[in-house]
């Protein structure tokens, strides 16, 4: 009962409930198109677009999970990042055992670089990730705890603005370093990689591709869903209400500091798994995935989508990857002038994104609307006449 | 004065920042039920004070006891929030994104904690609170604007509304007239003096006519101490008050 009332308030919003509708079709159209749909058609998916696109999703995913912190509460989290590694790595290690006497040293315990490095036992912490239960519930306990942890500390300190956002920086780099480390113990540089299997089905194997790739439809569908109804409920108030005046809430008896760590901790988790759903689908995951200019650039899909709207990060994520791939493909050497220049052009010329652009554009078009009374519907925010 | 009766109880309070003393030994009486007003030249300390007693500002030395046993140098913001002391800021500060009525709703007496707000479904009691606390600050007509986009004035009423949802014992009220016209000020006079019917009540104000419509007793800081206590005509035909804001 009060959960569908939790969830109804997710989909008030029209733009949330299209976009999950749209989500869940691609989900079943896309695997459709790549498997059944034959190669000469027109309207063939081939297969090397299907992890492509998947990895899109996964990354709309983390930019969801950015924009719940940063576009709903003002948290600037530069480390998005590290959340969303660490649910790669959890995943990754569940992907590793699984490879069994197939690596290159056909050692059934342990994966290839640890016999490298001659390491005689498998280390404790990767105890249990042969069994994917246990890799699955890693994958959203570690970022959790992590960002549980630090924000703990970080708010309780009342650390905010710039100062946050740095320290969130140096998290990511402190683990990008940790990470590099081979005695770490998850493989150093090279990172983890040469995947055979998930779940039992081949993992480079067309039909499992498609799964992965429904499966982050899926995935960014319900988790849309779920911060759609946290940000729509009284609990999203309190967190625009601490964005937008944080000492103003103390006075009416409200704790900031645990109203934004459940919203960072929820965010990180939710940028785990888009970690989880991305390893199995690029086939790798590094320390490279630390590097502080990932997490700057979910910022930058976020803003270019239009933070605190929901969808727009959904967009800006797609569209900014898609661009990625395209100019990477043209004109390698200059791909990072471009992301900084749209980041610059993104934040003097569409302060709101791309969404509030479009819902500019859309005002505009629609001369009836005469009183100067503000819309109080805002976007992904709206909320119909109760 | 007996420390059982009084509501709040500021005894031999200092506080200074960088060497300046902006409360220096100041102590204060506030029976139950009682309304005051609190005048005093630019910083004389009141908005210091407010901070000392919401628990923003910790003294250097000095007791502030609430409701007779309640030691608010040893609580925060929030805690004492929930005690029972609400705050309305000089400058109004309203939440700008969210709507009229969300604002009450957010200052609505109740839990503060996140996970029954994540599942907080609107309700009868609720929503007649509301409506009533819309209806005393007259801005019921504006109940789905944005806050942002109210006047002035209204942002000021629309944060005395916020105060009054919380319901707390004790109001501190800093210049809620400030920027006022003549008309507005009046009425916010009347809806003062309405509140303190029921609630105890602190109003810090400049403006003397304001205070003249308060018709309640007035306590005059200076440099951080009380100069002068009583009924408005006594206080400003004390001589101390009068070079004070002659100056000198």
């Amino acid at each position: 009962m009060i959960l569908t009332h939790f969830l109804k308030g997710g989909i008030q919003s029209r733009s949330v409930l299209t976009m999950i509708g749209l989500l869940c079709v691609i989900a079943i159209l896309i695997p459709i198109m790549n498997l059944v749909v034959p190669p000469a058609s027109p309207f063939h998916v081939p297969d090397h677009l299907v992890p492509l696109f998947g990895k899109y999703l996964c990354f709309a995913i983390l930019a969801l999970a950015l924009d719940l912190v940063w576009g709903y509460c003002g948290i600037l989290s530069l480390g998005h990042g590290a959340f969303f590694a660490l649910g790669g790595y959890a995943m990754g290690m569940y992907l590793m055992r699984q490879i069994g006497a197939r690596g290159v040293y056909g050692n059934p315990e342990l994966p290839d670089f640890m016999v490298f490095l001659n390491w005689q036992e498998l280390p404790w912490y990767w105890y249990g990730f042969d069994q994917f239960w246990f890799a699955a519930l890693m994958v959203m306990l570690v970022p959790g705890l992590l960002a549980f942890v630090f924000g703990w500390f970080a708010f309780r300190s009342r650390v905010t603005g710039v100062y946050l956002s740095i320290i969130t920086q140096a998290m990511t780099y402190a683990l990008l370093l940790a990470f590099f480390r081979n005695d770490m113990g998850f493989g150093g540089n090279n990172g983890l990689t040469d995947f055979k299997d998930i779940l039992g089905f081949n993992i480079a194997a067309p039909e499992t591709r498609a799964a992965l790739f429904a499966a982050s439809a899926l995935t960014l569908a319900l988790a849309l869903l779920l911060i759609s109804s946290m940000v729509s409920s009284k609990y999203g108030k309190i967190l625009q209400a601490v964005r937008d005046a944080e000492s103003r809430t103390r006075f009416l008896g409200y704790r900031p500091e645990k109203v934004k760590l459940i919203a960072f901790v929820v965010s990180a988790i939710v940028a785990g798994i888009a970690g989880a759903l991305y390893v199995p689908q690029v086939g790798i995951i590094n320390p490279g995935e630390f590097a502080p200019a990932n997490s700057i650039e979910i910022v930058v899909w976020t803003a270019v989508g239009g933070r605190g709207t929901l969808i727009g990060p959904i967009i800006g994520a797609v569209l900014v990857n898609a661009g990625k791939s395209w100019f990477t493909g043209v004109l390698p050497e200059f791909w990072l002038f471009a992301l900084g220049g749209l980041f610059i052009f993104v934040t003097l010329f569409m302060p709101k994104g791309i969404v509030g652009l479009a819902k500019k554009l859309s005002n505009f078009s629609r001369p009836n609307i005469t009183t100067n009374k503000p819309q109080s519907s805002d976007g992904a925010i709206a909320k119909p006449a109760e | 004065m007996q420390v059982s009766s009084s509501l709040l109880y500021l005894d031999g309070v200092s506080v200074s920042f960088d060497r300046f003393k902006a409360i220096n030994d100041l102590s204060l009486y506030l029976e139950q039920g009682e309304m005051r007003a609190i005048i005093g030249p630019n910083g004389a300390g009141k908005t210091t004070m407010m901070d000392i007693i919401t628990g923003k500002t910790r003294p250097d030395e000095g007791k502030v006891l609430f409701d007779g046993e309640i030691d608010l140098t040893q609580h925060d913001e929030a805690e004492i929030a929930m005690y029972g002391i609400g705050r309305k800021f000089q400058k109004p500060t309203v939440f700008e994104t969210q709507t009229v009525e969300d604002n009450i709703l957010l200052s609505l007496k109740g839990t503060r904690n996140s996970l029954p707000a994540l599942f907080y479904q609107p309700n009868e009691p609720d929503n007649q609170r509301i409506d009533e606390i819309l209806e005393t600050i007259r801005l019921a007509f504006r109940r789905n604007d944005l806050a942002a986009n109210l006047s002035h004035g209204q942002k000021q009423w629309l944060e005395i509304g916020m105060l009054l949802a919380q319901d707390p014992k004790l109001l501190l009220v800093d210049e809620p007239v400030a920027g006022m016209t003549d008309a507005e000020t009046a009425e916010t006079a009347k809806l003062l003096r309405k509140i303190a019917e029921t609630h105890s009540v602190i109003v810090v104000e400049h403006d003397m006519h304001f205070v003249r419509d308060l018709d309640v007793k007035v306590t005059c800081l200076h440099e951080g101490s009380v100069i002068a206590e009583g009924s408005l005509d006594h206080v400003s035909s004390d001589q101390k008050v009068i070079d004070v804001y002659l100056g000198r």
